[in-house]
């Protein structure tokens, strides 16, 4: 019962976008959209909160760049100083390079890595199908069914994915989260 | 939905819908590799297990077996290390630059230039690690707590930037990649009837299933990496161009190297990505995603960079007259008209005259001429570099240092070597990963499909008055 899902198939995004939208003005509360590629609109659609994904980037290069100039400073004018043909041991102009491409490095691995965690992806990871063809050419509006949901509201749910142009509508009952 | 105008011709021809989209590109995966395949891999394989065990007998004889003598210390390695890593520069050029200028025609070759790109930066480093002539010590490179008081490798140093730029390139260029192509691989894993290939490619995919949320997510990463890439892209061949220009080798010592070598790298980048696309294209039968409008862009920015690039040999040589420096005139003169003289015209002609016959549109939109001259371009382009390194130090500060240099069976045999690697993964990626974006294909299908397009002109004469006429009296 804890991963019962009804699915709508659409082949139209337009049609799934305006029954998502109709969905929720009725009150129903849409899980998912699970679609073959990003369509825009949708996350307005869905009522979804913008992604924070930008600001974890931010923080992790700016860490990267606090690190990697600390790091070169303390080398530098601390540790080892060296004499480079009599130059100032803390060169920052010199610094430039390294300090740029360690921020777009700490930058775009961190966010990689979040995007991942978050969204649950690593190596391996086997899921369960709500539907083969929806990395295919089919978006599928999801609704999750549990105990509280009454046989009225699964009625509803049918009946607003049919109207806005669901040409196939099933209930999935999986043992694991899809 | 976005509308785009009728006159912009459309990215994708054909009457095709999102299933289409899938079986056209996914279809050369599923097939079975044709004799002609198996015969070309089998050479490139061929080609670079002989570069590898060149390799090895480099690092068993030490550098000694190259060429390289006292004067000239640098040589084919390091022409062939920036050769690559210039080419290296169109993937992501085409999936950074290009995604945030808008431009939806980068979609139909930018995972091939994105695979295209990690395999160059493999070629490419491949070349600075074995000319360390001790390999085995090339964590020195890397600052790391050690047992050497700790000595701490030279911040300062353009070749230590070096290594910081190319191995963040590397890695951003991987993450950028394979980001991209997991929703395509999930594609792949979805169709695929065989056990073993859905379980690869079910790894492989990272168990993706298009959720919005994930969507979303990814959107928001895919825009970050492109805002860091375009930066990172400028600055990795700004940086290599630093290896030369922070010296005090007439010839080297000039400011103008950085944009030069940007504009170089694009420019090289751009003609091996045709070199590749063009055969890719015809042997896996992605004519109506890989178009003339496609081939005609690339050939607009091939004439733009090439015309940079031929700009700047003219500045070096100007500005080699103006400075009044005898010595900065004497190395402007030697590369024209001294031993090397073959270099420098080489690659005049195939860099600087050749690339402005692209100003003729039935050249730009011819198959074969592009062909042709994308592989003049990738000679004239190694002729470059070659000019710009060997030219420059064969002379030396004292003429009782003079000398000759040539590269020796070893030197070719890697660099051939290298040519086979790229090949070989570049086929293996082209049978098991889908080539083109699918996802993002369908995603501008609606807009740019040729038989949406035409729908939808259909649809806004239907509605008169709606339709913008451009015919008014």
């Amino acid at each position: 019962m804890r991963n019962k899902f009804l699915v709508g198939l659409y082949s139209d995004e337009d049609k799934m976008i305006d029954g998502v939208r109709k969905m929720r003005e009725n009150h129903l509360e849409v899980y998912d959209v699970v679609s073959p590629f990003a369509v825009h609109g949708l996350d307005d659609a869905l009522g979804l909160n913008e992604s924070r994904l930008h600001i974890t980037g931010f923080i992790y290069g700016a860490s990267g760049l606090t690190i990697a100039l600390t790091f070169m400073t303390w080398v530098f004018t601390s540790d080892w100083p060296l004499n480079f043909g009599g130059k100032p041991h803390f060169s920052f102009p010199a610094f430039i390079p390294i300090l740029f491409e360690f921020t777009v490095l700490s930058a775009s691995i961190g966010m990689t890595l979040t995007f991942l965690l978050r969204s649950g992806l690593y190596p391996g990871r086997i899921r369960e199908k709500l539907d083969e063809r929806t990395t295919d050419d089919k978006f599928a509006v999801v609704f999750r069914i549990n105990k509280k949901t009454s046989a009225e509201e699964i009625g509803k749910m049918k009946e607003m994915l049919q109207s806005s142009g669901a040409e196939e509508i099933k209930e999935r009952d999986l043992k694991r989260h899809y | 939905m976005h509308a785009e105008s009728a006159v912009r011709a459309p990215l994708i021809y054909g009457n095709k819908n999102y299933h289409q989209i899938t079986e056209d590109i996914c279809r050369p995966i599923e097939s079975k590799p044709t004799r002609l395949y198996i015969i070309t891999i089998t050479i490139t394989a061929l080609l670079m297990t002989w570069g590898l065990f060149m390799i090895g007998w480099t690092v068993w004889f030490g550098i000694g077996t190259w060429g390289l003598n006292r004067t000239v210390d640098w040589g084919w390695d390091i022409t062939n290390f920036v050769w690559w890593i210039g080419i290296g520069h169109a993937g992501t050029l085409i999936s950074a630059i290009l995604l945030l200028f808008r431009q939806k025609w980068r979609m139909a070759i930018n995972r091939a230039a994105e695979a295209m790109t990690i395999f160059a930066v493999i070629c490419a480093g491949l070349f600075p690690i074995f000319h360390m002539g001790r390999v085995w010590l090339i964590f020195f490179n890397l600052p790391y707590p050690n047992s050497r008081g700790p000595l701490w490798p030279n911040f300062n140093s353009p070749l230590l930037w070096d290594v910081f730029a190319i191995s963040t390139y590397f890695t951003v260029s991987l993450l950028f990649w394979y980001t991209g192509l997991i929703p395509d691989i999930a594609t792949v894993r979805d169709r695929t009837k065989k056990k073993l290939s859905k379980f690869i490619y079910g790894v492989l995919s990272f168990g993706w299933t298009g959720s919005a949320k994930h969507w979303q997510r990814h959107e928001a990463l895919s825009l970050v990496l492109a805002g860091i890439s375009t930066p990172l892209v400028l600055s990795v061949h700004t940086i290599v161009s630093f290896d030369f220009a922070t010296s005090v080798i007439p010839g080297w010592h000039t400011t103008i190297f950085p944009p030069y070598f940007v504009a170089g790298a694009i420019f090289s980048g751009f003609a091996m990505v045709l070199t590749l696309m063009l055969v890719a294209r015809k042997v896996m039968n992605l004519q109506e995603y890989i178009t003339l409008e496609h081939i005609e862009s690339m050939n607009k920015i091939i004439v733009l960079t090439g015309s940079i690039v031929g700009s700047a040999y003219i500045t070096e040589l100007f500005v080699a007259w103006y400075s009044g420096n005898i010595y900065e005139q004497y190395a402007f003169a030697n590369r024209a008209l001294g031993p090397y003289w073959w270099a420098y015209w080489g690659m005049m002609t195939c860099n600087v005259i050749s690339p402005q016959l692209f100003w003729v549109r039935p050249l730009r939109r011819s198959v074969w001429f592009t062909f042709f001259m994308s592989i003049i371009i990738n000679c004239g382009m190694w002729f470059e570099r070659f000019v710009i390194i060997v030219t420059s130090i064969h002379r030396d500060f004292i003429p009782s240092s003079w000398s000759y240099y040539s590269p020796t069976y070893v030197e070719i045999s890697i660099f051939a070597g290298t040519v086979g690697l790229f090949l070989t993964a570049f086929m293996l990626f082209a049978k098991t990963m889908p080539v083109i974006a699918m996802a993002e294909t369908k995603h501008i299908l609606r807009i740019s499909g040729d038989a949406q397009k035409k729908a939808a002109a259909e649809h806004a004469h239907g509605h008169q008055g709606s339709a913008i006429s451009f015919h008014k009296p």
